[in-house]
């Protein structure tokens, strides 16, 4: 473990006092700095609990579990928005999580370095996109090749599970998913392949000098010895496609209706938001879009929460920072 | 197996980029004309018309946004890898770091609405770029920390040493050595959020004048957004010139700063 020793703070005191102050200055500012930055953190969350009390005081807990969501008689629940969420978020996770896995091991293990240079390159490159494109993509040209192949091809294999009903559209919830998939695919990548460079030399050299082979040592070696870099890096995806926004509100389809079949258009708490937050004249209105606000909040900062104490816990054992 | 497998997953990334890329290219190229660069949006079914304003907003609130956040970004950066290291106060700073980076950039949006839309009492250009700042602001201090941590020690001590200030010795000395990766930081950051929407959808709004950052304020990614879903074809056209001018940017602007920063590495 690599321990910087800090330096003794009686050098300071012997220097002029001009440079006392100049030191004092500078240090002043770096604290004013992070004050702001804890600040802004701090106010995010009382500023959304407080733009959101009419609406807490209103619906209490019943809110999360509510279908309502009526701006003429002013009823508000946000269970179709975070069912939309939780099941577009769960697509990507299912989709992405094998392929990035693959890809990082592909990255870090199997391909020939120049190979790997130019393949990680362009996933890098897939995380620098922005959302609005993905979302530009995703609305008038990857939603009608799902109307046309994709979703008929669904039905014809699996026609009779509930998952796959209705009349294929193109847009809805299994396409936002398959676009959210694609765009924490880069990020949960990134992270993998730092954890497995991580994996010692020594023991993936005795794994093969034992005979194993690539596959072998990065199944029992690589893959085991960072378990819980894995896990931290599949949360920090979670919470990157849990609160993704644009690409969303272009694909899914902003409707109402709770329904077992992915092909259903829905929403999802970010969407709404980004649909509905201009329009909110009412008060009341206001202050329910406020709380699906901290609703999302919440769930990321716990999300957030996990990863880091996944990823910290891998830092520790691995003897690194 | 395995092999193939993995083989499949990185075909399955390029396929996408790649496709991705040659839809924006292809169907972008085709909305930009000398009009589109040069003149205000025109209404439907209206031939000619562009999106001038809209690229000099995006470029006005993505500026205002670095103005702010860079030197903030950076002054945590430096405490947290000078000043702060291992107290339990820096561990306060990196979550609270952490957990602002972790945030959907349309929080951030609702929160300076909150905070500035509602106090002022209009949209403008100055909120989307405190918006933008703050999505920046996390990013930017952790690349300083991770570059400042990369600066070997008897660097600091020499300095020190030789009776410099601690100021002086982390601008003069630790910023030196750490340049290249600070300023590719900056760069990637602020590409970032040039191609961030959601949070100007309820603060820089959108515009179809020119506009003051005192006012709501066109820019490229928020027009793509209200063109796209419009129902006029001559509209989405322009979103796709829009697109086109954002992905490029973006694009370009982090190619090269990767490859700057590869070639500083090699170098090493």
């Amino acid at each position: 473990m690599f321990e910087t020793s800090s330096i003794p703070s009686g050098t300071l005191k012997k220097s002029g006092a001009r440079s006392i102050s100049g030191d004092m200055v500078f240090r002043l500012l770096t604290r004013i700095a992070s004050a702001i930055l804890v600040l802004i953190v701090a106010g995010i969350l009382v500023e959304l609990l407080r733009a959101s009390w009419m609406s807490l005081e209103k619906f209490g807990p019943g809110f999360l579990v509510s279908r309502d969501w009526n701006p003429v008689t002013q009823e508000f629940g946000a269970l179709s928005s975070i069912y939309g969420t939780v099941i577009s978020t769960l697509i990507a996770m299912i989709l992405a999580v094998p392929v990035s896995l693959m890809l990082a091991l592909f990255l870090v293990e199997l391909a020939h370095p120049v190979v790997s240079k130019i393949v990680g390159g362009a996933i890098e490159l897939l995380a620098a996109i922005p959302s609005i494109i993905y979302g530009m993509w995703g609305l008038f040209v990857f939603a009608p090749y799902m109307a046309d192949h994709l979703q008929p091809a669904l039905q014809g294999a699996a026609g009779g599970l509930p998952l796959f009903q209705g009349p294929p559209m193109g847009i809805g919830i299994l396409t936002a998913g398959i676009i959210l998939a694609l765009m924490v695919l880069p990020f949960i990548t990134a992270v993998m392949r730092d954890v497995f460079q991580m994996a010692p030399a020594v023991s993936k050299e005795a794994a093969f000098g034992l005979g194993s082979t690539t596959v072998e040592v990065a199944r029992s070696v690589t893959v085991p010895y960072g378990m819980q870099g894995l896990i931290g890096a599949c949360f920090l995806g979670l919470g990157r496609a849990i609160g993704e926004t644009m690409a969303v509100t272009f694909v899914i389809g902003n409707n109402r209706s709770l329904s077992w079949s992915l092909f259903d258009a829905g929403n999802s708490i970010a969407s709404t938001l980004a649909n509905e937050f201009s329009e909110a004249s009412e008060p009341m209105y206001l202050s329910a879009l406020m709380e699906l606000g901290l609703v999302l909040f919440g769930i990321t900062m716990v999300i957030q929460i996990i990863a880091q104490f996944w990823l910290k816990r891998m830092a520790r054992q691995t003897g690194r920072r | 197996m395995v092999t193939a497998l993995a083989a499949v997953s990185a075909a399955i990334g390029i396929f996408f980029f790649g496709w991705i890329l040659y839809v924006v290219l292809q169907k972008g190229a085709r909305a930009l004309t000398p009009a589109f660069f040069l003149e205000l949006p025109a209404p439907p079914g209206v031939p000619g018309g562009g999106v001038a304003n809209a690229i000099v907003g995006t470029l006005v609130i993505t500026l205002g946004a670095s103005i702010l956040g860079v030197p903030i970004g950076m002054l945590v950066g430096v405490f947290l890898a000078e000043f702060g290291r291992h107290s339990r106060l820096a561990g306060v700073i990196r979550f609270s770091s952490n957990v602002l980076m972790g945030t959907p950039s349309i929080i951030v949006g609702m929160f300076v609405y909150a905070t500035v839309v509602v106090r002022t009492g209009h949209f403008s250009g100055y909120a989307g770029a405190i918006a933008l700042a703050v999505i920046m602001l996390p990013i930017i201090a952790r690349t300083t920390e991770d570059m400042l941590h990369l600066v070997p020690h008897t660097l600091r001590e020499s300095a020190l040493a030789l009776g410099a200030p601690y100021w002086k010795m982390t601008l003069g000395v630790v910023f030196r050595a750490a340049r290249a990766g600070l300023v590719t930081g900056v760069i990637l950051a602020v590409a970032r959020v040039s191609g961030e929407t959601a949070p100007l959808l309820f603060t820089a709004l959108n515009s179809p004048n020119w506009g003051f950052p005192n006012e709501p304020m066109a820019n490229l990614t928020v027009t793509v957004f209200n063109f796209a879903m419009s129902p006029y074809e001559d509209w989405q056209q322009m979103a796709w010139g829009a697109s086109f001018m954002i992905t490029v940017g973006v694009l370009i602007v982090t190619i090269i700063s990767r490859f700057a920063m590869r070639q500083k590495a090699h170098r090493r």
